[in-house]
């Protein structure tokens, strides 16, 4: 029986980068997946774009590129990414120079573009935002990027048309697994079962090391041997729908039914409609079973027919945050930060600042439960810190909340110390549902030849 | 009881609603999650960090309960005030149920 195997890369942005080099060396893999997009993070290169046409894609491209490329002489894995951001022709031409000082002129380098539809946004303002039910016109003038959520169709045929490189901008974490998958098996992307079986082993793979033991250990509840040495996760998959996913021998981190089940409901809502470009995966009867060689299979993961719809995140500049922090020590020190809140508050009437939220934390005591805080046994803390946030219109008022923090340096009470103050431009999303068919889809390889899918 | 001594959990965030799962350590105490960790418990629980509506999913197959809680970011991970932008420490805050 046929498999295939995927390794993870990246699960964010600014992830490790020696995990994934250790599974593209040690890993016998057929392919390697970035996966580097956080919801804004294309609004913020979008930023970048416009002041440089020449970027826009992933600060760490060029970083992770000079250090893969050269593997791919003696293992000649294929890379999929979402690095390109704002500008995946942009990345592309970046990593075919890589390539080209790397001796490799033979390296296929494929973009996949079309989920920017900032140039037809107008067409949309009569929708409403999902978040809000607000109409997106309410926001027309600050948007500064919209990026539709595209399935893994393009990078299946991108594939088959020879990339060994397949670059894109905004594609469904999970549908970067689907598109080889799909590719390597030649299944129909009518196959809405097997497609949710590419779906739940893309969502297990597309956060990196969160499957093998990071962001699980508790002490004492849940033990995590070496976590410095967290490895990227490898999946198997076989071409009856079967798959199972390994690390790598003799690294730190974990790989157990626990790590797996907590990745699986990892940012899901309703388990048996998870809703995906390619198919509306049903994960509510998967199954997870320990293998006796150390790697977890994962069974009954199916699939339904897609809506037909593809969410678009809207990036819009929205006003300011100011930020700012100050400590106070010792005995009675609680009472002291209160006051140095009360102080604050006060002024904020006096100068008559116009912001539209404030919010005040006494980190260490509530910064994270706020009243809920009361649901654990108070202990007497040995030191408090005070923060106050703001949200403003302009960047001056936003910044005069650090301003008067620092001032209680001299005129707040006694023995407060470490102010650290910030001013934050406030980049956030809209997002609404557009018939896919109005997207055009294309994959532009280096060099410039567009073909249209 | 604590919650924390028969269940692990972990958070995600979509916009401005938390995904929070608790899944048993041993299968065996699936039912004493599902019969202790109810929606409209959660929902008291998680009130004071501004938590408006719960809805729980339940998945047997492993031992587990998805719970999703709407406005508990303030407003969203991308524009919030709070240090926790993502709420990601609120599965501490669920695991600290008693049941």
């Amino acid at each position: 029986m046929k498999k295939l195997r995927i390794a993870s890369g990246a699960g964010y942005a600014g992830d490790r980068i020696e995990p994934a080099l250790a599974n593209i060396v040690h890993g016998n893999v057929d392919y390697i997946v970035f996966e580097c997009l956080a919801e804004r993070t294309i609004a913020l290169a979008q930023k970048d774009k416009l002041e440089d046409p020449s970027k826009g894609y992933n600060h760490l491209l060029e970083y992770r590129m000079e250090k893969v490329i050269p593997l791919l002489k003696d293992h000649p894995v294929k890379v999929i990414t979402n690095m390109g951001a704002a500008n995946p022709i942009a990345a592309a031409q970046k990593i075919n120079e890589i390539a080209l000082a790397n001796n490799m002129p033979d390296l296929r380098i494929a973009a996949v573009v079309g989920d920017d539809i900032l140039e037809s946004i107008e067409s949309y303002y009569g929708l409403d935002i999902m978040e809000t039910g607000e109409k997106l016109e309410t926001v027309k003038d600050k948007i500064i990027s919209a990026n539709a959520y595209i399935g893994g169709r393009a990078i299946s045929e991108a594939l088959a048309a020879g990339a060994d490189i397949v670059v894109t901008g905004r594609v469904a974490d999970p549908s970067l697994f689907t598109g080889p998958i799909m590719h390597e098996f030649g299944k129909s992307y009518d196959d809405y079962n097997f497609l949710g079986k590419t779906i739940v082993a893309g969502h297990l793979l597309e956060c990196g090391g969160q499957v093998t033991g990071g962001y699980f250990a508790d002490p004492g509840h849940k033990d995590v041997e070496a976590l410095w040495d967290v490895p990227f996760p490898i999946l198997t998959f076989n071409e009856d729908g079967s798959m199972a996913i390994e690390k790598l021998p003799n690294t730190g981190g974990l790989l157990n039914e626990a790590t797996v089940k907590e990745q699986l409901l990892y940012e899901i809502q309703d388990p048996a409609n998870y809703t995906t470009p390619d198919t509306v995966a049903d994960f509510s009867n998967v199954a997870v079973r320990e293998n006796g060689d150390g790697t977890v299979s994962i069974l009954n993961a199916t699939g339904k027919e897609k809506t037909g719809t593809l969410k678009v995140s809207v990036g819009y500049v929205d006003g300011y945050i100011g930020e700012a922090e100050i400590s106070y020590g010792g005995h009675n020190c609680l009472p002291r930060a209160r006051l140095a809140a009360e102080i604050i508050t006060k002024r904020i009437e006096l100068l008559g600042l116009p912001y539209r939220e404030v919010r005040t934390d006494h980190i260490g005591v509530n910064s994270l439960y706020g009243d809920a805080a009361l649901h654990f046994d108070a202990n007497v803390p040995s030191e408090v810190r005070l923060r106050i946030a703001v949200r403003a219109q302009n960047e001056e008022h936003a910044a005069a909340i650090g301003r008067e923090v620092e001032a209680l340096y001299v005129n707040g009470p006694a023995g407060g110390g470490g102010v650290r103050k910030t001013t934050t431009k406030v980049v956030t999303v809209a997002s609404v549902l557009v018939p896919e068919e109005d997207l055009n889809i294309a994959i532009c390889w280096e060099g410039g030849k567009h073909e249209t899918v | 009881m604590k919650l924390y001594e028969i269940a692990h959990s972990r958070t995600g965030d979509k916009g401005n609603v938390s995904t929070i799962s608790v899944i048993a350590y041993k299968e065996e105490d699936y039912k004493r999650l599902k019969d202790g960790v109810t929606p409209e418990k959660v929902l008291e629980w998680f009130r004071p960090v501004g938590a408006t509506k719960v809805d729980r999913y339940e998945v047997p197959s492993i031992g587990a309960l998805n719970f999703v809680l709407a406005n508990t970011l303030g407003g969203g991970v991308t524009c919030s005030l709070a240090l926790d932008t993502h709420g990601k420490s609120l599965s501490g805050l669920m695991l600290e149920l008693d049941i």
